[in-house]
């Protein structure tokens, strides 16, 4: 017969060990899948896969340069439109519109978008850029990934915004500078760090997009610069060549899945040491 | 208004300027709606909304379509990840508050977010050449000799393992949301007055009765939050399924069985629609899910901004 207090702490210890090897469990697939992506994608990295495009389906060789160069103009697109519109989006909300009901309003979809199915995304962009011209193009996956980085951006700056004292903003009112002004020079100065930081996680967020490029951009098995075209994206060829036949083309599915995973995981990393360095949270 | 007019032409533009970008959220999101119902008025005239969505047959030949096959593996594969994923993160979020020291908290945590930035593309790769074969060879079988001869739990165990099935999917996709109800639910576990947690102490509780009777009630808002916040996205997420679900449309008791979720099957299907009908169908499941994700994340959002307004009291 064991007395109360020992079976609460027998109890205690069982939860806590639970609680515990849940951490370890989550640690355990993080390590797990990362292992797995260089195992994989390291002996598969080679100089062809960035500089030759692919070779014909079934035979070895070749690489992904079309992917690369799709990827990185189609998200560079997307950036040129996205940021801007999000960064300005966010600063209508944190200071002209400040504490206003459409505001609030915004701020709050904003939140919803962030998380609604990518994939819907891509429906959208293909009945209003695909549908009526007949054709697949860089321009519509880049749409597809402004549409979702928006309201990203969108949220971080006006998070990183209000985190700006109200009075630095006053001391500079007091001296006679216009609302303008004192956003252009005194809260995009105080608050450029977080913004900027934001903004880089939304680049590293879309660059791993697939769902909304599917059937947007689509694929395209040669290099081309002319968006109009349909294009070709790493995580788009991952898709095709993970799902086909040929071992050759799971190696380079594995190297761009290397490549993709690395540089999104390094840019995280980065972005949050540079946030908790600036923020001291 | 007057007020307006009276400020600095700069300020002026600038405001007009910040204000249309601003509005364009508010535009996509109705122009979503609008577009895709548009899209999708062929199949819902031709369907019906009820008939749809209680319509298992999806036979592009005939052209008959039903949604309920893509809804029903939506569903249950959303309500396993659920199932394995809110136990897991909540011992990772209290195991963060509570028991790990000090110096590990920020690194473990950095690292189980982390796990939230890798591009679903990568779980649905690694699902399929790593984990659907350790299914298929091992956690499959297994589960079969245990539970293959009780009565109910072991029609949900039948057929042969493949490792391309709904458990699988399940699996990939709790592992997916972990992070995401793993981190709300530390940042509601941290709000928690040290002053509460510290009476408790006093009366002599334990620290597994203080996080039960004092952290938990206090921070269920937020949890919950975290947990509906999660359940949006699984509903919604299609690469990390699209590679080991099997695109089948069928509604199977077993979880060992290929099926398919709505986004499987327009990652599958939309650039393969010939028909009209087809493609209008394949839009009205589009309708379906983001009505369907957007309720769900409105509800989160709610839940999200009550537990806010608690804590500022």
């Amino acid at each position: 017969m064991m007395d109360l207090a020992k079976r609460r702490k027998i109890k205690g210890s069982i939860a806590l060990g639970l609680s515990t090897l849940a951490a370890v469990s989550g640690l355990f697939w993080l390590t797990f899948i990362i292992f797995d992506v260089l195992r994989h994608g390291l002996p598969a990295l080679n100089l062809e896969l960035f500089l030759e495009d692919p070779a014909p389906p079934g035979i070895p060789g070749g690489g992904l340069r079309n992917a690369f160069v799709g990827q990185l103009l189609i998200t560079g697109v997307a950036t040129l439109i996205g940021v801007p519109l999000g960064v300005l989006g966010g600063t209508f909300i944190a200071e002209y519109a400040r504490g206003t009901k459409l505001a609030k309003v915004i701020s709050i979809l904003s939140d919803i978008m962030v998380s609604v199915p990518s994939i819907v995304v891509g429906t959208f962009i293909y009945a209003i850029m695909v549908k009526p011209v007949g054709h697949f193009s860089g321009w519509a996956g880049a749409m597809a990934l402004a549409f979702i980085m928006i309201p990203v951006v969108l949220r971080t700056t006006e998070d990183m915004l209000k985190l700006v004292p109200w009075t630095l903003r006053e001391a500079a009112f007091a001296l006679g500078a216009s609302y303008f002004r004192v956003i252009k020079d005194i809260t995009y100065r105080a608050a450029a760090t977080g913004i900027l930081t934001g903004v880089i996680l939304a680049i590293a967020r879309v660059a791993g997009e697939t769902a909304p490029l599917l059937f947007t951009s689509f694929n395209n098995s040669y290099f081309t610069l002319d968006m109009s075209e349909p294009m070709a994206s790493l995580t788009v060829t991952i898709f095709n060549y993970a799902m086909g036949p040929y071992e050759d083309w799971h190696e380079k599915a594995w190297a761009a899945a290397f490549v993709i995973t690395v540089g999104i995981l390094f840019i995280t990393l980065l972005t949050r040491s540079i946030i908790h360095w600036r923020y001291k949270d | 208004m007057k007020k307006f007019l009276k400020l600095p032409f700069a300020d002026i533009v600038f405001a007009l300027i910040s204000f249309s970008a601003a509005i364009t959220i508010l535009t996509l999101v109705v122009a979503t709606v609008v577009v895709l119902f548009k899209e999708a008025s062929l199949a819902i005239d031709k369907f019906g909304f009820l008939k749809f969505i209680f319509t298992v047959e999806w036979n592009p030949v005939k052209e008959i379509f039903g949604a309920a096959a893509s809804l029903y593996g939506t569903l249950i594969t959303t309500f396993l990840a659920l199932l394995i994923a809110v136990p897991v993160s909540i011992g990772i979020a209290i195991f963060l508050t509570e028991v790990a020291p000090p110096f590990l908290r920020t690194p473990i945590g950095i690292a189980i977010e982390m796990l939230a930035a890798i591009p679903s593309i990568i779980y649905g790769m690694w699902g399929l050449f790593t984990l659907a074969p350790i299914m298929a060879d091992y956690i499959e079988p297994t589960l079969q000799k245990w539970f293959g001869d009780w009565p109910i739990v072991g029609k949900l165990f039948e057929g042969t393992p493949m490792g391309i099935d709904l458990l699988t999917a399940s699996v990939i996709l709790s592992i997916m949301i972990t992070p995401f109800i793993a981190s709300i639910s530390r940042d509601a576990f941290k709000l928690t007055p040290d002053i509460v947690k510290e009476s408790a102490y006093a009366l002599g509780a334990t620290k597994w009765e203080v996080i039960k009777d004092v952290v938990l009630p206090y921070s269920k808002l937020g949890v919950y939050g975290g947990i509906v916040l999660a359940l949006g996205r699984a509903l919604g997420e299609t690469m990390a399924v699209a590679f080991v679900l099997g695109n089948k449309h069928q509604i199977t008791f077993s979880l060992l069985d290929a099926a398919a979720t709505i986004t499987v099957t327009l990652a599958n299907e939309f650039t393969e629609a010939d028909t009209d009908l087809y493609l209008s169908s394949l839009f009205y499941l589009a309708l379906i899910l983001f009505l369907l994700s957007f309720s769900i994340l409105a509800v989160a959002k709610f839940f999200l901004l009550r537990a806010e307004k608690h804590f500022q009291r």
